[in-house]
C-alpha cells in the first residue's frame, strides 16, 4: 500500500523536477544545435543532430573572460574572509561592546540595492582611476558577501563551547592565537559555506561588471555573455554553450557542497 | 532558534540581557580585552565606512546636485536641493515604474511562495529520490543570472522560441512575449518566479523540519485528513518562517535589475521598467549617463527597502523573544 504510494510520489517528483529544469535542459539542447537548425519551427526537442560548433566558438572567444571571473571570484573570497572572519570572532566570543549595533548595520547593509552601490562606486572609481580594474571589481563584489559572511560566521562561532576558549586562555594563548589555532579550524565548514557563496555571487554578478568594468581589457564572463548576445543574435548555440560553461561552477558547487548550500540559505535567512 | 540557555554564564548573559554585561566585565580586567575585541573588528568597521557609507554618501550627494557627465569628471556640479526628486515624481515614468515595481514584486512573491510551500510539503514525504530531486530544484537559484535570463529570452523569442512553438501545437496564437507592451512585464515575472522557487522551497522546507512529528501523529489519531493537517497545523506553525521568507523575497525582488535588463531592458517603452531598472537605465543604460536623477530613484528604492527591512527586523526580534 505505502509502497505504491511512495512510487507515485517519486514519479510525480520526477515530473515536477523535469518541468522545473526544462529551461536548464533547453540551454544544453540549444548549445548543441547547429546554426542552420536554430531557426527551425518548431524547434527540435532533442539534440538529434548535435554539434560542438557552439562550444568551439565559446571557447575561442570567452576563455579570457572565464579566467577573469575566476580571478575576481577568488579575490572576492579572500577579501570577504579577511574582513569577516576576525570581526565575527570578536562579535561572537570576545564580548564586544556595540555588537548589536554592528549586527543591525550589517542587516541594513544587505538591503541596499546593488544599483545604488554601483553608482556610488562608479563616482568614486572615476576619481581614483579604478574603473575597469580587477581590484575595483573585487571590492565591489565583496560588498554583496561581507554582511552575509559576518552574520553567518558569527552565528556559528557563538556556538563554539566556551570551555575550549577558556582552556586556551589558561594555557596562555592570546586572542590572536586562539583565533588562529582554535576558532578558524573549528569553523571550517562555515568558512567553506561563506567562501562558496562569495565566489558564486561574484561569479554571477552582472550589475557591478556592467557598470564598473564595461570597457576594460579583462571583462568577466557575465559581461562577456551579455556582449556576445548584443553582437550576435544569430548564434544562440554559441551563446548557450557559453552559458553552459559559465554554469559549471554552480554545477560543481551543487554536487560537492549541496549540504552547505542549503545550510547557507537557511542560515542567511532564519538567523539563529 | 538555538537560543537555549547556554551552559556558560558569560555567553547567556551576553545574549539574553545586555544589562548584565557591565557587571560581568568588571569582574575581569576587561578594559584590555575590549581593545583586543575592537582590534579584530576594525577591518570590518573600516570596510563598512569606506565601501558602504562612502558610496552611499556619494549617492545622496549625486541626487542633490545636477551632475552632467562633464561636471562629473570636474566635480563642480551645481547644488539643486531636492529638484531631482521633484523631477522624478513629476516624470511620466514614475507612475509606470511604481505600478510595475508593485506588480513585479507582489506577483513574483505570491507565486514563488505558493509554489515553494507546495513543493516543501510535497518533498517532506518520505519517498525514493526525494532528497536528490529536492537538491536538483536548487539549480535555477545557483545559475548565473545572465544564464537564466538569456535562456528565458530565447525561450520567449517570438519566432523561434519553444514557448510559442508549444502554443502553436496546442492551436493557440503565438504571443510576442518580450516585445509586446501588454505581456513584457508578465514574461519577466514568470522568469523571476522560476528563479525564486528554490529559495522559498529551501527555507520553507527547513521550517517544516522544525515542526515535531508527534503533532501530525496526534492529528491523524484525531482523524484529521491531509488537507486539515495542512491548514490547521502546518500553515499556522509555519507562520514565522513564512513571514521571513516573504519579507526577504520582497527585499530581494525590489532590487532586481539584471533579469529585467537582460530580457527586455525595461521595454518596450516603459512597460517593464521598475524603480531599480529605471535607476540603472538613467545611470548606465544610455550613452549619456544621467547620474543625478538615477541616484534620486536609487535613494527612493533604499527607503522602500528599509521600510520593509525594519518590519523584518521587528519581526525577528519578536521571534527571538518567543
Amino acid at each position: 500500500m505505502t509502497g505504491t504510494r511512495s512510487l507515485w510520489k517519486t514519479l510525480m517528483a520526477l515530473v515536477l523536477t523535469a518541468i522545473m529544469l526544462f529551461p536548464v535542459y533547453w540551454i544544453v539542447n540549444v548549445s548543441l544545435t547547429k546554426t542552420s537548425n536554430l531557426r527551425r519551427s518548431p524547434p527540435s526537442l532533442l539534440p538529434l543532430d548535435p554539434t560542438l560548433e557552439g562550444y568551439v566558438a565559446a571557447f575561442s572567444q570567452q576563455l579570457p573572460q572565464l579566467g577573469t571571473s575566476l580571478l575576481v571570484g577568488l579575490g572576492t573570497v579572500l577579501l570577504t574572509l579577511a574582513v569577516a572572519a576576525p570581526a565575527s570572532y570578536a562579535m561572537a566570543t570576545l564580548n564586544l561592546k556595540g555588537r548589536q549595533g554592528l549586527s543591525f548595520i550589517l542587516l541594513v547593509a544587505q538591503m541596499i540595492p546593488a544599483v545604488v552601490m554601483a553608482m556610488g562606486f562608479y563616482a568614486i572609481y572615476l576619481k581614483l582611476g579604478m574603473l575597469n580594474s580587477l581590484w575595483g571589481l573585487v571590492v565591489a563584489d565583496s560588498t554583496i558577501a561581507v554582511p552575509f559572511a559576518v552574520l553567518l560566521l558569527q552565528a556559528f562561532m557563538s556556538g563554539i563551547p566556551t570551555e575550549l576558549l577558556q582552556a586556551a586562555r589558561l594555557d596562555g594563548s592570546g586572542a590572536w592565537r586562539t583565533f588562529v589555532s582554535i576558532i578558524l579550524p573549528l569553523s571550517r565548514n562555515s568558512l567553506l559555506t561563506v567562501s562558496l557563496f562569495a565566489f558564486l555571487w561574484s561569479w554571477s554578478d552582472f550589475i557591478f561588471a556592467s557598470t564598473l568594468n564595461r570597457s576594460g581589457d579583462l571583462i568577466p564572463i557575465t559581461l562577456g555573455i551579455y556582449k556576445f548576445i548584443g553582437n550576435n543574435t544569430t548564434q544562440w548555440n554559441a551563446i548557450m554553450a557559453t552559458a553552459v560553461i559559465a554554469s559549471i561552477p554552480a554545477a560543481i558547487l551543487l554536487v560537492v557542497a549541496q549540504r552547505y548550500v542549503a545550510a547557507g540559505v537557511t542560515a542567511g535567512a532564519v538567523k539563529d | 532558534m538555538t537560543t537555549t540557555p547556554a551552559p556558560v554564564r558569560t555567553r547567556a548573559g551576553d545574549r539574553a540581557a545586555p544589562a548584565a554585561q557591565p557587571r560581568q566585565s568588571r569582574r575581569r580586567p576587561n578594559d584590555n580585552s575590549q581593545w583586543v575585541a575592537w582590534a579584530f573588528v576594525t577591518p570590518l568597521v573600516l570596510y563598512l565606512l569606506i565601501f558602504y557609507a562612502f558610496p552611499l554618501y556619494r549617492n545622496i550627494e549625486l541626487s542633490l546636485h545636477d551632475y552632467t557627465p562633464r561636471a562629473f569628471v570636474r566635480g563642480n556640479a551645481q547644488f539643486v536641493g531636492f529638484q531631482n526628486y521633484v523631477e522624478i515624481f513629476g516624470s511620466s515614468s514614475f507612475a509606470k515604474a511604481a505600478t510595475n515595481t508593485a506588480l513585479f514584486t507582489i506577483g513574483s512573491i505570491a507565486f514563488q511562495y505558493a509554489a515553494g510551500l507546495a513543493l516543501a510539503v510535497f518533498f517532506r514525504a518520505n519517498f525514493k529520490l526525494s532528497a536528490v530531486l529536492r537538491g536538483l530544484f536548487l539549480i535555477p537559484w545557483l545559475l548565473p543570472m545572465i544564464v537564466s535570463a538569456s535562456a528565458w529570452a530565447w525561450m520567449f523569442n517570438s519566432d523561434n522560441g519553444i514557448i510559442n512553438a508549444a502554443l502553436r501545437v496546442v492551436g493557440l496564437d503565438p504571443v510576442n512575449w518580450l516585445t509586446s507592451p501588454d505581456v513584457a512585464l508578465t514574461s519577466v515575472i514568470i522568469a523571476n518566479i522560476w528563479l525564486g522557487i528554490p529559495f522559498n522551497l529551501v527555507i520553507l522546507y527547513s521550517g517544516l523540519q522544525n515542526i515535531p512529528a508527534d503533532y501530525y501523529e496526534a492529528a491523524s489519531l484525531d482523524g484529521a485528513n491531509a488537507w486539515q493537517q495542512f491548514w490547521r497545523l502546518t500553515f499556522p506553525l509555519l507562520k514565522p518562517v513564512s513571514a521571513i521568507t516573504l519579507l526577504l523575497g520582497l527585499i530581494y525582488t525590489l532590487k532586481v535589475v539584471d533579469l529585467i535588463w537582460i530580457m527586455t531592458a525595461g521595454g518596450p517603452g516603459d512597460t517593464s521598467t521598475t524603480f531599480a531598472t529605471w535607476s540603472y537605465r538613467e545611470a548606465f543604460g544610455a550613452g549619456n549617463p544621467d547620474f543625478s536623477p538615477a541616484a534620486a530613484v536609487g535613494n527612493l528604492l533604499i527607503v522602500v527597502a528599509l521600510v520593509f527591512g525594519l518590519i523584518y527586523l521587528q519581526m525577528q526580534r519578536k521571534l527571538e523573544k518567543q
